[in-house]
């Protein structure tokens, strides 16, 4: 019975640790989404900043990537 | 309790959805040595063959006008080496072998992972450390031996106001330890994802009722796979880039 | 673990699909991910893995792509080179070809006023000559008119002459032949 209030708390406790991924897809959208209104205010300067957009892009989302490693181990490893 | 969590009695799910994730020996059941052949064996040594075919095989015959496999390798080889050039600049260029070696290997092993029933050994957090950690001491072992004590001046922002300067000193070392970190973590974790979020549908397909549905989530979240897997290469090798161009062009 | 419902799902689907399920999960811990006991394997291998994608790349396809490239950066440079050349050369062609046309229509023109001239001058020598011929014809044609005319005039006053001394005669009178002849010159003169 014990064991099995951990566990509750470990499933509730994941589920909590994804709502962190929502934080990374917020920061995801604002990175690709100004990145696209300023490459389409100044089309020819977009090309080279692309790469600067998905350095952008993986800051972004390794917090997301955390908050789901969480949730794997709270679901999988406690 | 973790192996009491995965017993039969999963909940809903016909197979563990980090099944697909467990090394295995090839040969036999027995313990997993360091030396032993296991499915990590297998997948790298595919990585390895489809490297040669794509890069060595197709190029044999070294026409001026490309074949389709001999423009992908042409392809491969200008997208990195421009890579480089362009954000570790034009002294970054000597290290575009090592950089080529770790991107073609992890497009190759993600894409290899994507095949139905394969083993994907960068979903592997051992896997992915051993490559951020390999890339972490080699730009700071870099950074120190062509730059001295200096090199420290990475941390120690010039530009920013006098009082500021010690607490960003610190977020800068905090986050330059935690590079590595995020760096295997956010491959590893994209890989692992992607597939048991895969996993997890393919178990609902075993319903009837929403059967259709889960085939679909399952094609559509193939479709991204095939993406990410690209783009997470893409990204490990950019920021290996990025990492490098800090060691040789410390000052800000 | 899952509730009780879960569970029975999870064994009626088990059993429907004939999934041998987890014999081997039982055996790893939670994530495989963090199965410590796989990980010198895992990295020896990619060690292994990563030298001899490396050796591979350095030895044989880098230097092998690079020398495609090159090798292709230069036949373009080439054909570039060979194609600026037979431009030039076109372009040449085209100048002697307009330099041809121009001389061939300056000797055209040439031609032409040589003609002109030559033809004009024909034409001068036969007007001259034509108009010398007329003007001898028409002072010949003058002269024997002059000398009608004379002749005419002289016979004119014979005539008179010979009438005036009839009429004289014949009215009665003597004819006086010097008077009769100054009245006729007065005549023909008024």
């Amino acid at each position: 019975m014990e064991g099995d209030v951990v566990q509750m708390g470990a499933y509730i406790g994941a589920g909590l640790a994804c709502t962190g991924m929502g934080g990374a897809a917020v920061g995801v959208g604002h990175v690709v989404g100004n990145f696209l209104s300023g490459a389409l205010r100044n089309p020819s300067a977009a090309g080279g900043q692309t790469a600067t957009m998905f350095i952008g892009i993986a800051f972004a989302e390794a917090l997301g990537i955390f908050s789901f490693l969480v949730a794997l181990l709270l679901m999988f490893a406690v | 309790m973790a192996s009491e969590a995965h017993g039969a009695e999963e909940g809903g799910l016909v197979f563990h959805p980090m099944d697909q994730f467990i090394v295995k020996p090839l040969f036999g059941d027995g313990p997993i040595a360091w030396y032993t052949p296991t499915n990590v064996t297998l997948w790298m040594g595919l990585a390895v063959l489809a490297i040669i075919a794509l890069l060595v095989l197709s190029t044999s015959k070294r026409a001026i006008v490309p074949s389709r496999g001999q423009s992908i390798a042409e392809l491969a080889y200008g997208f990195v080496y421009k890579m480089v050039e362009d954000v570790a600049g034009k002294d970054g260029v000597k290290y575009f072998p090592y950089i080529m070696t770790l991107f073609m290997f992890i497009v190759c092993a993600n894409f290899l992972g994507l095949i139905p029933m394969s083993f994907t050994t960068t979903s592997h957090i051992a896997v992915t450390v051993v490559m951020a950690m390999a890339v972490f001491l080699t730009v700071t072992i870099l950074g120190f031996y062509l730059h001295g004590a200096s090199f420290l001046k990475l941390f120690w922002i010039s530009s920013a106001p006098l009082a500021l300067r010690p607490i960003l000193a610190l977020i800068e070392v905090i986050s330059y330890f935690v590079r590595p970190v995020s760096h295997s973590i956010r491959l590893a974790g994209n890989m692992m994802a992607g597939h048991a979020v895969i996993k997890v549908f393919a178990a609902f397909a075993a319903i009837t009722a929403i059967a259709p549905l889960s085939v679909l989530a399952i094609t559509a979240i193939y479709a991204l796979e095939v993406l990410v897997s690209f783009i997470q290469a893409y990204v490990f090798a950019i920021l290996t880039c990025v990492y490098l161009k800090d060691a040789l062009h410390p000052h800000h | 673990m899952a509730t009780e419902t879960h569970s029975a799902t999870g064994d009626g689907l088990a059993d429907a699909v004939g999934v041998d399920t987890h014999a081997a999960a039982d055996a790893a811990p939670g994530m495989p991910q963090l199965d410590f006991s796989s990980f010198p394997n895992q990295m020896f291998w990619l060690v292994v893995t990563l030298v001899v994608i490396y050796l591979v790349l350095t030895r044989v396809a880098l230097p092998r792509i690079a020398a495609i490239l090159a090798e292709r950066q230069g036949t373009i440079t080439n054909d570039l080179a060979a194609a600026e050349d037979l431009k030039a050369k076109a372009v040449e062609a085209e100048a002697a070809y307009n330099q041809a046309l121009a001389d061939a229509r300056t000797e055209a023109q040439a031609i032409v006023a040589k003609a002109k001239a030559e033809i004009q001058a024909d034409l001068d020598v036969a007007i001259q000559k034509a108009d010398a011929e007329i003007a001898a014809k028409s002072a010949e044609s003058e002269k024997a008119i002059a000398e009608i005319r004379a002749g005419a005039m002289d016979s004119i006053k014979v005539v008179a002459t010979d009438t005036a001394a009839e009429l004289v005669a014949v009215l009665g009178g003597k004819a006086d032949d010097k008077a009769i002849g100054s009245a006729i010159s007065d005549r023909l003169k008024g």
